[in-house]
């Protein structure tokens, strides 16, 4: 059987030398599908897709265990451009698109790694394909484009580097339920163009929806995986995720309290 | 007319320096957010190789001023190699200490090599003039003026289409998402190191070949040059170029109507100009002539 993309092993990640923030986290991406990440805030989902493109040293987060593969080489801390180069792009949390210039800067400065024009010529074309806004906009300064535009940009900027995996940092936070829909239906086109996704989001419906598998974090651990479907309809993660259990709506006060407290891997 | 005309002139070419020396503080500034007070050493610096360069090894001028550039790169780039790639993600405050600590390695250095006396560059230009419309034009002026016009050309073009020169840009603006992109931020730090050593140099022994010669004081130029660059604002390239020609301009003016308007002020009111001037666009434009304010949606 051929390596699964990306496969992370034992996982530990330590912040300022104390902070231990991922416990043992193992999870797999199969080549070509989606696989969602779900968990609470502080969970370390962003540390997890951190210590997968080498970008904890400027959070002084350092892997102290387990390792990370990306089909069969070894990318456990990695360089970030190393990471970058071997294939992997990533749509950073809060879509962190260069403000200050315009869009068309912006796909370039995706593409750095990449040296032949022809290919960056066609990831161009291919990106404003996929996002007809970003081909109206593109001498526009980024700052001064929409959130959702944002957010676009900054899917098709991580599209510029002819990326075999696709990390993906809370997509749809801050848009509104169309655009979310907009996003939902992007990434599954990015997917079918041959693309694996790593999908990380709160929003447990919208991911859960378009992968194939899932995962649940919580305090650093897998607490939770098996395939979207099957998670979609896990009681609990209705409860967590969508305020409700078995479909009824219940009232306030019938919630018990421990069944409020209740956690995953207690 | 005609003195005014000649100071402008002299102001335009003692501008230029101040340009050169400018950009380079803003190029550093802009990329890893630190000012480089060892810019003044570097220049120094500089001037002492191109005149090794030029009398020692008798290389044409023209070579040694490339020659000079190039190795003063060399400088720039290992001393962020060597040094401050460890301060990566340390305070600014830190590393602005040790480019302080630099400055005063640079200075005994340069007297241990080459003395203290003072030396005169070969070079083509010496003290020669040309006549044109009535006015007399130095021969080093005049060069100074279209070699910092080529060089700051050359500059935003790199910028602007370079590759290498967005991934500076993107680095200033956000390195984490410029790593995330495959950008090597070591690389854009050297680089910036590198540039910013070369231009100090070019003003270095444009300086050194001109009347003043060369003396290990001739780093004390780019005190004059941080006025240059925080009136332009502190990011702003084109605002260094600008703040640079402007302060030269002041000064150069200032020297040339000491007799008549500001003879109660003294010799050397010249000197003070650059900061007064910097004190008034400050108070009026905080973030100086062209400096950004963030550019946000409404």
């Amino acid at each position: 059987m051929a390596p699964p993309m990306l496969s992370v092993s034992n996982l530990e990640v330590v912040y300022d030398d104390v902070v231990l923030v991922l416990r043992g986290l193992s999870l797999r991406v199969p080549t070509d599908s989606i696989v969602a990440l779900l968990g609470a805030n502080g969970a370390g989902k962003t540390t997890l897709l951190r210590a997968v493109t080498g970008l904890l040293t400027p959070h002084r987060g350092k892997i102290t265990k387990g390792t990370v593969r990306l089909g069969d080489a070894d990318i456990t801390a990695a360089d970030p451009a190393d990471v970058v180069r071997k294939g992997i792009a990533q749509v950073m949390e809060g879509r962190r698109v260069f403000a200050e210039i315009t869009v068309d800067e912006n796909l370039r400065a995706g593409a750095y790694t990449r040296r032949s024009r022809a290919e960056i010529q066609e990831s161009y074309t291919r990106v404003l394909d996929l996002f007809p806004v970003l081909a109206q906009r593109r001498r526009s300064v980024a700052g001064y484009l929409s959130g959702g535009e944002q957010q676009m940009l900054a899917i098709g900027r991580a599209l510029m580097a002819q990326p075999r995996l696709l990390l993906l940092d809370e997509p749809s936070l801050g848009l509104a339920p169309k655009l979310v829909e907009q996003v939902r239906d992007i990434v599954v086109q990015i997917n079918r163009q041959g693309t694996s996704v790593l999908l990380v989001e709160q929003n447990a419906v919208m991911a859960l929806e378009i992968a194939d598998s899932g995962y649940v974090l919580e305090t650093g651990q897998v607490v939770k995986d098996g395939p979207a479907a099957e998670l979609l309809a896990d009681e609990d993660i209705r409860e967590f995720y969508l305020g409700s259990a078995g479909g009824e709506r219940r009232s306030f006060a019938k919630v018990k309290s421990y069944r409020r407290k209740k956690r995953w891997s207690a | 007319m005609t003195t005014f005309l000649q100071n402008c002139f002299a102001g335009l070419s003692l501008g230029s320096t101040y340009a050169l020396v400018a950009l380079g503080f803003v190029v550093i500034y802009k990329s890893t957010g630190v000012i480089n007070f060892a810019q003044g050493g570097l220049l120094a610096l500089g001037a002492y190789l191109g005149y090794t360069f030029s009398n020692n090894l008798a290389v044409a001028f023209a070579v040694a001023v490339l020659l000079c550039c190039v190795s003063a790169a060399l400088v720039g780039a290992t001393f962020e190699r060597i040094v401050l790639r460890r301060m990566v993600g340390q305070p600014p405050f830190a590393v602005i200490m040790i480019t302080i600590g630099l400055l005063f390695v640079l200075e005994p250095l340069i007297t241990a090599i080459w003395g203290f006396e003072h030396k005169q560059v070969n070079n083509p230009w010496n003290i020669r003039t040309v006549e044109a419309f009535g006015l007399v034009f130095g021969v080093r002026d005049l060069w100074t003026i279209g070699l910092t016009a080529a060089v700051v050309l050359a500059f935003f073009l790199f910028f602007r289409f370079s590759s290498l020169g967005l991934a500076m840009r993107v680095t200033a603006f956000d390195p984490e998402a410029a790593l995330a992109q495959g950008i090597s931020a070591r690389r854009v730090y050297a680089v910036s190191w590198a540039i910013a050593a070369a231009l100090a140099a070019l003003a270095g022994i444009l300086m050194a070949a001109g009347p003043g010669g060369l003396t290990p004081s001739i780093g004390f130029i780019a005190l004059a040059a941080f006025p240059a660059m925080i009136l332009g604002g502190m990011d702003s390239p084109a605002g260094a170029v600008l703040g640079g020609l402007i302060i030269g301009l002041a000064e150069a003016l200032t020297r040339g109507y000491q007799d008549r308007l500001f003879s109660w002020a003294g010799d050397n009111v010249s000197v003070i100009v650059p900061y007064l001037l910097m004190i008034v666009i400050l108070l009026i434009r905080p973030y100086g002539l062209l400096g950004t304010r963030e550019v946000r949606r409404i």
